[in-house]
């Protein structure tokens, strides 16, 4: 558990990561809170010559409820996700999917960009940012640009992301939908054996729109069209849930690994999901 | 009013036996000034690191080292060949069996050491350490034990397989022993016979301790002086330091081993590892101090592992329910190298204490001992000798009976208990119980958890999931456990021919303070504040004004160690006796002081007083002092005393568990809804720290049964090699325990004591398994493995058709 050596840099702005990034290329890699990358280089499955923290650069901090639109700069901790008030008024999925990941001395220092970017399936952000349709913005040496959570994510620790461009921003739009974050997992600190992002809003008894994903369950996470096709429109009752459930099945592709086989994540996935969805439409 | 010192007052003031004295040495823990081995820094000091087989079975067809050599700042990187002229590639296990220290020719599990690399610092020696190209040819891989006893694939070929082993005739090559206790013909004729019979056959999975601080040393030898000084992570430091100087052939007076601050132990660190041999070594080589330190995933994949036995039980009993006969066959796992850290003449332990808290007339154990491709080990991970083995065996087989016999197993425990009027007991397996209320205690626990309601709750609750009315079910879990710890007496317990007596020698200051030191070695269990609780109570000193002092071997006086609850029953018995013998110096001094004969004072608290006339007394601090500057005639000056105590008898501390449990059928997932722990250690010495034990040795039951495991795939990859997949359980998964307890003297040990730090652990674990199991009881179940992790208690609810 003894990483290679490398050089350390610590730029005060976003050119200042851009040029080291730009002269390095594949030797170089952003480290924000260190708690999915650190491990790597100590297990020695991560070999980064040049290191480069962003803990200096203010334009990635800060979280900015403007309107309806929502924008967290890429190093928020999960900490602060957890603790802004504001932020809770604006997305209250947010705190309730922060509380989830791993223990507080993990939150205090991984970030929401760093989650997001890693491209780990059991990481528990991008599946939630899916679910609220969030944008990312990444910044290169061509200038900035903005991509969409659901267009993201490729494969394992595969994203849209050029390797010489940092995410600096995540928005979304502000959202009072009943939500819920349900996600089952062997103990504090562990990722996802199943987790399921949902949100319902309600048009007098009916269901007016859904937004289901999920978490560990592909080497991706799943946004689930089909689900949310399921649930629109009816009274989400224990049917439409039903079908929802099956739709959302449909789209996962889980492993199997310590936290069991494929048939038992499943299983379990059918039962968080259902859950999920009753939970948000009791506080549609 | 003048405020007069009472009899109460000058008690309360020792803060001796049964006080809730805090615990001294968490000022420094707390606080983080502890002195743990990687705290130390010497000048001059290099580090090793290992090259580690990636293979589980594999002949090593070359090692080239060139490249690491030539990266800057390594040192030296030693593999078997290097260790052949010192006769140390290979070294003896406390099994009677040997290791090899670093590969020679061929490794045998993953993680096995194959070199060992010495470098200026912990950074340039893991770099040289990728530099080391191994070749490889990969051998068969054999991880189960039932199928190494019939594969041609010889794993041991250092060993002559016709040969006998250390414990007698071995049956096949990958065969080590096989151990038998009871009479087999007899049990069998019984079971024959009987009204009613139960089988069972389960699987007690491979775990690990897991000691928050991994293990580790630092070796230095003066070269000037011809001495070793060997600081490490060893819960017997003195026997290391025996087994160094007969490895070594330098002299034991040359060799000073240090156990300083140790972050845990639970049986990891009773052993010798090869980094500490390495270590050696390499600083006998180059002439400076080398320290080892493994990391997280060394000590988890190639440091002992604890459990892997395969039990199949037979009981018996009348159609009344009580139990006639038991017969116990395992299949004990040992790995690539018979390392199990037990008394010579017990290769399975005391797992022959497996007739448990019951009166059973006639049982018969027999144990054979395999060679595979995984870690060597087998040590006792928070309990004596393989006796949480023992009690889960016989706990789940009560379970078993009682479904079998369609009985309420709490009932069936109650009609075969030992009653208080058997004790001292002898068990159909050849121990002496040495004492035991188990009814009084029975009956306590049932009644503070109200047991005849929880079954009633339990009952409706069967009832609304079959109305389909909630998705959740109740297990009750019992546990009712008979620990043998303290080994032991030096007749019949022994470690590589040393018997296992304890010491503890004591000097009282003029100013009548002192320091104690003892062979033994806490770890966590506070012996600096519970020993000096017991020598304050003997002696008549404040326990704030006695020192403990355990683990230097150049001051320590000799002992086995700190393991298989040992500390209270053998040390602390030493104590006990150390302390009556400064009395008896003190009562001679206090008589001459007070111009009275000796029989005519008499012990009070803390002091001596004339018979008949307390109002004339020496206080032991006057007595302290006058026998450092007065001169009494015929008594020597100076006030101090050894003891080495080789214990009569084992102790058996009992105890009665109960856990309720709620299982959510659909995800698998158990929630503690309440456990409940009535513990019997004899005399308590210091309530407090016997919670805290409780406590801590809980939670690690509550681990390996609900998830903690060692699991290993075909190819003998070691699936659980970092705390991600290790289950460690946090503050969130630990329920709210109640602790209780009764008090039933140990007859045979100076103050009663009889050791308390395993049996949690001990009846801890059947007690959270039968929760679970008992859940599904109604369903149909019988008997499934641990660990009951969520897919497994999951599984367990699918095959019963509740997912249906
Ligand atoms: C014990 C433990 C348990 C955990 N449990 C969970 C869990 O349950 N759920 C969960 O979601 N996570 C979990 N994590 C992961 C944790 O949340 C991480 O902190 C997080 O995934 C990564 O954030 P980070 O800031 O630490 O990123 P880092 O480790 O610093 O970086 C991760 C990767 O993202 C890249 N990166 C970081 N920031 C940027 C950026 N701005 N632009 C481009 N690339 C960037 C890095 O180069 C690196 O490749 C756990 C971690 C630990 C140690």
């Amino acid at each position: 558990m003894i990483p290679a050596a490398f050089e350390y840099h610590r730029p005060s702005d976003i050119a200042g990561a851009l040029s080291v990034l730009a002269e390095h290329g594949d030797d170089a890699r952003v480290l924000a809170g260190g708690h999915s990358l650190i491990p790597m280089m100590k297990l020695r499955m991560a070999d980064v010559p040049h290191l480069i923290d962003l803990q200096d650069i203010d334009v990635l901090k800060g979280i900015k409820i403007d309107g309806g639109t929502v924008t967290i700069g890429a190093m928020v901790t999960q900490h602060e996700i957890i603790v802004s008030d504001a932020l809770f008024a604006a997305a209250p999925i947010m705190r309730e999917a922060a509380l989830q990941i791993a223990d507080p001395q993990v939150r205090y220092m991984g970030t929401i960009g760093g989650n997001v970017a890693n491209g780990d399936p059991g990481n528990d952000m991008p599946g939630l940012m899916q679910c609220l349709d969030a944008s990312f913005v990444l910044e290169g040496a061509d200038g900035t640009r903005t991509t969409k959570a659901r267009d993201f994510y490729e494969a394992a620790y595969m994203t849209e992301r050029d390797d010489e461009e940092i995410l600096t921003h995540i928005v979304f739009d502000a959202t009072t939908a009943g939500y819920a974050y349900e996600k089952q997992k062997r103990k504090i600190g562990d990722y996802a054996t199943a987790a399921c992002a949902a949100l319902i809003t309600k048009d007098g008894d009916t269901v007016a729109s859904a937004s289901i994903s999920m978490t560990n369950l592909s080497d991706v996470p799943v946004f689930s069209e089909a689900a949310n096709a399921a649930l629109v429109g009816t009274t989400c009752d224990a049917a439409a849930v039903k079908a929802a459930v099956a739709a959302a099945l449909e789209d996962i592709d889980p492993t199997e690994d310590n936290r069991g086989p494929v048939e038992f994540k499943m299983h379990v996935a059918g039962i968080i999901i259902a859950r999920a969805i009753e939970r948000a439409w009791s506080r549609a | 009013m003048k405020d007069e010192v009472t009899r109460d007052d000058r008690v309360a003031n020792l803060k001796g036996l049964g006080c809730s004295r805090k615990r001294v040495e968490d000022a420094r823990f707390t606080q983080g000034k502890g002195n743990y081995v990687d705290d130390m820094n010497l000048p001059g000091m290099l580090t090793g690191d290992f090259v580690r087989s990636p293979y589980a079975h594999a002949r090593i067809t070359s090692i080239n080292t060139d490249a690491a050599m030539a990266l800057d700042g390594v040192i030296a990187v030693l593999t078997a060949k290097d260790l052949e002229p010192l006769g140390l590639h290979w070294m003896p296990t406390l099994a009677g069996d040997k290791q090899m220290v670093l590969a020679d020719g061929k490794v045998l599990f993953q993680g096995q050491e194959v070199a060992f690399v010495v470098a200026k610092d912990r950074y340039i020696a893991s770099d040289a350490v990728e530099l080391v190209e191994v070749e490889y040819e990969e051998l068969p891989v054999i991880v189960d034990p039932f199928a190494s006893m019939k594969s041609d694939v010889v794993l041991r070929e250092d060993l002559d397989p016709t040969a006998p082993g250390a414990h007698g005739p071995r049956k096949h090559h990958n065969h080590i022993f096989t151990w038998e206790v009871g009479d087999e013909d007899g049990t069998n004729a019984v079971i024959d016979d009987a009204d009613i019979v139960a089988e069972e056959s389960m699987y007690y999975h491979r775990t690990h301790p897991c000691p928050l601080e991994p293990c580790g040393c630092v070796a230095s030898m003066d070269k000037v002086n011809g001495k070793l000084t060997l600081w490490g992570t060893f819960q017997a430091p003195h026997v290391v330091r025996t087994v160094a100087s007969l490895l070594s052939g330098i002299e034991e007076h040359n060799i000073r081993v240090v156990s300083p601050d140790i972050g845990g132990g639970f049986g990891n660190k009773v052993g010798v590892y090869p980094g500490y041999v390495c270590s050696i070594v390499a600083s006998i080589v180059t002439g400076v101090p080398v320290k080892w330190v493994e990391d997280r995933m060394e000590n988890l994949m190639s440091t002992a592992f604890a459990r892997d036995y395969w039990m199949t039980g037979k009981i018996s009993a009348t159609k009344e329910g009580k139990i006639t006969g038991l017969h116990c066959h395992v299949t004990a796992d040992h790995g690539a190298f018979d390392a199990c850290a037990d008394p010579t003449k017990f290769p399975a332990g005391f797992m022959n204490i497996c007739t448990g808290s019951y009166d059973i007339p006639i049982a018969y154990l027999g144990v054979d001992g395999v060679y595979t491709n995984k870690a060597p080990g087998g040590v006792s991970y928070r309990c004596s000798f393989r006796v949480t083995e023992a009690v889960y065996f016989i706990e789940r087989m009560i379970e078993v009976l009682a479904i079998e016999m369609n009985m309420d197993s709490a009932e069936l425990r109650r009609i075969n208990f030992i009653k208080k009027e058997q004790f001292p007991y002898n068990s159909a397996l050849g121990w002496e119980y040495d004492s035991g209320d188990y009814h009084t205690a029975w009956d306590k626990a049932l009644k503070a958890v109200d047991y005849e309601g929880l079954r009633k709750e339990q009952a409706e609750r069967v009832e609304a999931f079959k109305r389909g009315e909630t998705r959740t079910i109740m297990g009750i879990g019992l546990s009712f456990f008979t620990e043998i710890v303290g080994a032991g007496p030096v007749k019949n317990c022994d470690i590589l021919g040393m018997g296992m007596f304890d010491s503890c020698e004591i000097r009282i200051h003029p100013t009548g303070s002192a320091i104690a030191r003892l062979g033994t070695i806490s770890q966590g269990q506070g012996h600096a504040t519970t020993f000096a609780q017991i020598l304050a109570s003997e002696i008549g000193i404040s326990a704030d004004s006695i020192t403990i002092e355990e683990g230097d071997t150049d001051t320590a006086p000799y002992g086995l160690g700190t393991y298989g609850s040992r500390s209270t029953p053998v040390a602390g018995a030493a104590a006990a006796m150390v302390g009556r013998k400064i009395r008896a110096k003190a009562q001679m001094i206090a008589a001459y002081l007070l111009e009275v004969h000796d029989d005519d004072v008499e012990f009070d608290v803390d002091r001596f007083v004339v018979k008949g006339a307390p109002e004339r007394f020496k206080t032991m601090g006057e007595i302290a002092y006058a026998a450092y500057n007065q001169a009494i005639p015929g008594i020597e000056p100076g006030l101090e005393a050894v003891s080495y105590y080789d214990p009569p008898n084992m102790t058996y501390p009992f105890g009665a568990y109960v856990c309720v449990m709620d299982i959510d059928v659909d995800t698998g997932v158990p929630t503690i809804k309440r456990f409940y722990a009535l513990d019997d250690c004899g005399t308590r010495i210091n309530p407090m720290v016997i919670e805290g034990q409780i406590h801590g040795g809980l939670t690690e039951a509550l681990a390996v049964a609900l998830g903690q495991e060692i699991a290993y795939d075909d190819m003998g990859n070691c699936k659980t090699g970092t705390l991600m997949d290790f289950f460690l359980p946090t503050a969130w998964e630990v329920p709210n325990y109640e602790t209780d307890h009764t008090v039933t003297p140990s007859p045979h040990h100076p103050i009663g004591a009889k050791g308390v730090g395993e049996s949690p652990h001990v009846g801890g674990v059947p007690c959270f398994s039968n929760a679970v199991q008992d859940a599904f009881r109604p369903f149909g179940n019988r008997h499934t493995n641990m660990p009951h992790d969520h897919w497994r208690i999951w599984k367990t609810a699918n095959d019963l058709g509740l997912h249906d």
